[in-house]
């Protein structure tokens, strides 16, 4: 087959990505969509023969647009756009999640400094404010008092991009130490890994301490129904282990898997190729080989 | 031999380099991003955006 990888870095998961595509032989094309054209009718020329395009975009916007001018040229995308768009933001995720039954942590969006005020002490403290579209746990926020709570809600609605006058604030969920990441391929659990740490955020990007976790069948179960909720795809859903079982507070569209590679016994790249590969015959019809 | 824009010092590159990378200069620290492989060709990589993640 002949994947279009869309990017504009190559991270250690893309490199994982292109070797394991390369050395079975399929044809690859790079696309950095930073040197791009994107028109309402014809796709660029760098997307010429490709089978499927692969969005590994490090930019959230870019991945919106890029998944979304893919599938107006027919040329299928993993993920689609639609799972982009639920997925880029914390507040649509949350409510697929919601809307599905699966277990997500209470949440309140609020657009004023003054509304979210008033949803901040309804939580009570410590509660979580999150940017709607961010990642690596950047500007997250826990709040442990009103004074706390008015000087972040200041300094969001008098320095920040629009998107940070959409207040997204969150119960504290207590957890182990450690959140449970799974990355799954259309609902289907591959490899987990726990993400340890002292510090309440347990981001990779963080430095969190990554060991393989084995999947309970409820926490399988809940993988597959948020992996649906979100509309399937390459996914990295992340669980929180609570009194009353998971919490599914994120699911991830533009999976970032090296450090679970690294963690588990399961070749991450392999199965995912796997996948690329039964997904583009499922679409063809036919069995796909180099 | 392939020199750091930003500090002139020698980096040695992996052998399977692709475009798009980046690398550290381990003199300045530097991001470099590979603009091309054969011969490589560095630049000093994007500023960390906002929107950046996964």
């Amino acid at each position: 087959m002949h994947v279009g990888v869309l990017y504009s870095r190559i991270r250690r998961d893309e490199k994982l990505l292109l070797s394991e595509l390369r050395e079975r032989g399929h044809e690859v094309t790079k696309i950095d969509v930073r040197d791009q054209q994107f028109g309402l009718t014809d796709a660029p020329a760098a997307f010429e023969g490709v089978d499927v395009a692969v969005d590994r975009c490090l930019s959230t916007s870019r991945s919106l647009y890029v998944t979304r001018f893919c599938e107006a040229y027919g040329v299928p995308v993993v993920n689609s756009a639609a799972t982009a768009d639920v997925c880029a933001d914390k507040a649509k995720t949350s409510l697929a999640l919601s809307e599905a039954g699966v277990p997500t942590p209470a949440t309140t969006v609020a657009f004023t400094v003054e509304s979210a005020l008033a949803a901040i002490e309804e939580f009570g403290y410590p509660c979580v404010l999150k940017p709607v579209v961010g990642s690596w746990g950047r500007l997250m926020a826990k709040i442990d008092s009103e004074s706390a709570a008015e000087a972040i809600l200041e300094h969001k609605a008098t320095l920040g991009h629009y998107e940070h006058k959409v207040f997204y604030v969150q119960e504290f969920v207590e957890k182990p130490g450690r959140d449970i990441r799974v990355l799954s391929l259309d609902g289907e659990p591959v490899a987990a890994e726990a993400r340890s740490a002292d510090h309440w955020l347990t981001n990779a990007a963080k430095g969190a301490e990554a060991t393989e976790f084995e999947l309970d069948d409820e926490a399988t179960e809940l993988v597959r129904a948020a992996s649906d909720a979100v509309g399937g795809g390459l996914l990295g859903v992340d669980l929180m282990e609570t009194s009353d079982g998971y919490t599914v507070h994120e699911v991830n569209h533009t999976v970032e898997y090296k450090a679970l590679d690294d963690a588990v016994s399961v070749d991450v790249p392999a199965a995912v190729v796997d996948w690329l590969e039964a997904t583009v015959a499922e679409g063809e019809g036919v069995e796909v080989t180099a | 031999m392939t020199e750091c824009i930003e500090c002139g010092a020698e980096l040695t590159l992996h052998d399977d380099l692709e475009t798009g990378e980046i690398v550290d200069c381990t003199t300045c620290g530097t991001e470099l991003e590979v603009i091309d492989v054969n011969p490589p060709v560095l630049d000093r990589a994007p500023e960390l955006e906002e929107d950046w993640g996964e």
